[in-house]
């Protein structure tokens, strides 16, 4: 059996390995939101957290551009109330709003033939439509991640753009061989997808990470 | 059960017994012509192989007028390599215990009934490796179409052709790959090193071909052609360490439905297997062909010409319409149709008409005298910023001598001396050609559609003659040279030499 793990659980996994995410923080009630809302400054997103929540977005699990403490307030009641009981322990993420013309999408993915591999393709609601997208396998090497960067088909995206500044592709080889790292270090891996990696001020940012293991291998059932 | 992944299971001397066998056994000779036994027989015997033949049939029946030995056992000890087993597979074990008994170290099995015909068979086949690996027999197949060694003038397969002699090293697990391959070796001219076909790959595969051809003096590129991957990480950690010793040319057929483990996973629907297996030959820096003439044309490239070292491309064309055409193609690569520096642009202007297209393409504009498609070529290989040259137009003058020589009027009104001149100087800029490349390293590719048109003609014969590859079409010359620039750069980023082309 494969199991997600919660989004805080999986960004916790993988920031050590040096992917870069937002400051967030991970609340049980709308009192230690307003806290951490102040700290973190106006517009928030909020999101709800758990093991089994795959797809946020799909079940309307996202609350965006919270702009104040009433606003935030009622957003983590309300999404902490649509929680079901399949869904097991929750919480609510809460992270600056960010926000990108141009989003990527990177993770592991297991093939059956070759093994772990690492993928990076261009993200985005078309992601699956367009499919510009390189994979090579773990582990892989700082000339083979930039070699996938040069891959990919549309280089004019990775360059400037509406006067944003062009794609920190050191950033991005970076963030590959810390895919390529995890990937290596947890063979109970069956999949990790960083989507979307957000596009800021040309600096490359997971704005969303979800890991997926194999349950028998962690328990040590081999 | 395909069996690809053994490293290192046989040494040098194992695959010598394949490839320069000291003799060949054929295991279940025929009288019948239709039949293996008869055919395998006799392409050995007719392709010049100067070892010795031994053939087997259970009757003793003289095949293709030799005496034959009623099995196996009967083979002289140390007069044999090599057994060739056309028997039906329950015969095989015995023959292949006789083998080892008789100093026979490597075994091509084209019988059918194993692995390919159920479950039945894969038992059958199970227990032939078993029994090979005890015996410490190499053994290719079973249900393969056999193995060609030109350096040996060894041609034991069940198919055609013969092919010339040359350094591309063919591994298929198709034997009609196989085939292919060597037709189109026979029709260019560009020969083989050796081919072998893997059938179902039991004991050894096409990774084991390769390391072999990696160290092989004959072979200069590996050609191969791929079904499945059983052990797809240990293919690639050996395919990347042959890489590093020899160019390697690939051709997959099947993409299979399935794909990523992942489920939950927005990557793993985007990686699908064919695009794993391309990023893997990426990795390992093996070229990956999207077609059987791709896949040839390359392989032919990288065996006969330098590579190129660098991605500044210029193309010579006595026709304006190829040179744009050519342009076009390159629009898609890695190649870079260079702005043409000033001193080559006044050399050019010193030799050609003003109308001449004064750019890259370099369109002669039909300003030919008799030295000047010569000294325009001369000019642009041996120019330092200018690492490759693609020449278009070779070929026309002879192919109108032709239809002179055909026609009514020969050889009076001087048609004999102008027919012989325009065969002279096609010839001559075909050669020169080659003699640029080997003087300046760089590789100068001939194309022309006449490659197939009329391989008769004086320039695509030239061509061939000096052991070079006509390209049939401008478009295939660019992408053939793309994947070869694509290879090189793979190379020297990762600081390694540049491919020197071994035996070429």
């Amino acid at each position: 059996m494969t199991r997600t793990l919660s989004e805080a659980e999986s960004k916790a996994l993988l920031s050590p390995f040096g992917i870069p995410f937002l400051p967030e923080a991970n609340v049980t009630s709308s009192g230690e939101a307003l806290l951490a809302g102040t700290e973190l400054g106006y517009p928030l997103v909020a999101k709800l957290c758990g093991d089994s929540i795959a797809h946020k977005t799909e079940r309307g699990l996202v609350r965006l551009m919270i702009r104040n403490g009433p606003e935030l307030e009622h957003a983590v009641d309300d999404l902490l109330g649509k929680a079901t009981t399949e869904d097991g322990e929750v919480s609510v993420l809460v992270a600056p709003m960010v926000e990108a013309t141009r989003e990527l999408i990177a993770g592991i993915t297991i093939d059956q033939q070759f093994g772990p591999t690492v993928v990076l393709g261009i993200g985005g609601i078309f992601t699956e439509v367009i499919v510009d997208v390189a994979i090579r396998l773990v582990p892989i090497t700082e000339i083979d991640a930039a070699e996938m960067i040069a891959e990919l088909r549309t280089q004019s995206f990775l360059d400037a753009f509406r006067g944003e500044p062009e794609v920190d592709r050191v950033a991005l080889v970076r963030i590959l061989l810390a895919l390529s790292d995890f990937a290596s270090t947890h063979p109970d891996l069956v999949s990790v997808d960083l989507n979307p990696l957000m596009i800021v001020d040309g600096a490359p940012v997971a704005v969303d990470a979800l890991v997926e293991v194999d349950d028998r291998s962690e328990s040590g059932a081999r | 059960m395909n069996r690809e992944m053994n490293v290192g299971r046989f040494d040098k001397e194992h695959f010598d017994a394949l490839f320069d066998p000291r003799g060949v056994v054929v295991a279940g000779a025929s009288t019948h012509p239709g039949k293996f036994g008869f055919v395998a027989l006799h392409n050995i015997l007719s392709s010049g192989y100067e070892g010795n033949v031994f053939a087997t049939n259970r009757d003793g029946a003289e095949v293709l007028g030799r005496q034959t030995l009623r099995s196996v056992s009967d083979v002289p000890t140390g007069q044999a390599d090599l057994v060739f087993v056309c028997t039906p597979s329950a015969s095989n074990h015995e023959v292949l215990s006789q083998a080892a008994a008789a100093g026979i170290r490597a075994a091509f099995i084209a019988s059918a009934g194993y692995g390919e015909s159920g479950a039945d068979g894969a038992i059958l086949q199970q227990q032939l490796v078993e029994l090979a690996d005890d015996l410490g027999i190499l053994l290719v197949g079973p249900n393969g179409q056999g193995l060609v060694s030109t350096p040996s003038s060894l041609c034991a397969q069940i198919v055609a052709p013969n092919p010339p002699r040359g350094h591309i090293g063919v591994a298929s697990q198709s034997g009609n790959f196989v085939s292919s391959f060597l037709n189109l070796a026979r029709q260019s001219g560009v020969g083989i090193s050796r081919a072998i076909s893997v059938g179902n790959a039991a004991q050894v595969g096409v990774i084991d071909m390769l390391e072999y051809f990696a160290d092989d003096p004959e072979t200069s590129v590996g050609l191969v052609y791929v079904e499945g991957i059983p052990d797809g990480r240990a293919f690639f950690d050996r395919l990347c360490a042959v890489t590093r010793r020899l160019p390697v040319v690939i051709l997959k057929g099947g993409a299979s439905a399935s794909g990523a483990r992942a489920a939950a996973s927005h990557t793993g629907s985007l990686a699908s297997n064919d695009r794993v297996f391309d990023g893997m030959c990426r990795q390992a820096g093996a070229i990956r062909a999207s077609n059987l003439f791709e896949a040839f044309d390359t392989a032919a490239l990288l065996a006969t010409q330098p590579p190129p070292s660098g991605a500044r491309l210029a193309v010579v064309t006595t026709v304006g319409g190829w040179g744009v055409v050519t342009a076009d193609a390159v629009a898609d690569t890695n190649l870079d149709l260079v702005d043409l520096p000033g001193d080559l642009r006044e050399t050019l202007d010193a030799l050609l008409p003003p109308r001449w297209s004064r750019n890259n393409p370099i369109d002669l504009a039909g300003g030919e005298t008799k030295d000047t498609v010569a000294d325009v070529l001369d000019a642009v290989v041996s120019h330092p910023e200018v690492d490759a040259v693609i020449l278009l137009g070779v070929g026309i003058q002879s192919n109108q001598a032709r239809l002179e020589r055909e026609g009514a009027f020969f050889p009076e009104f001087g048609l004999d001396r102008i027919t012989a001149f325009h065969d002279r100087q096609d010839a001559r800029y075909a050669d020169l050609a080659g003699e640029l490349s080997i003087r300046h390293d760089k590789p100068v590719l001939v194309a022309t559609e006449l490659a197939v048109g009329d391989p008769s003609n004086a320039a695509v014969a030239a061509v061939r003659s000096s052991g070079r590859y006509c390209f049939p079409s401008a478009d295939r010359a660019v992408r053939s040279l793309d994947l070869a620039l694509r290879s090189a750069q793979w190379r020297s980023r990762r600081g390694l030499p540049p491919e020197t082309g071994r035996s070429a």
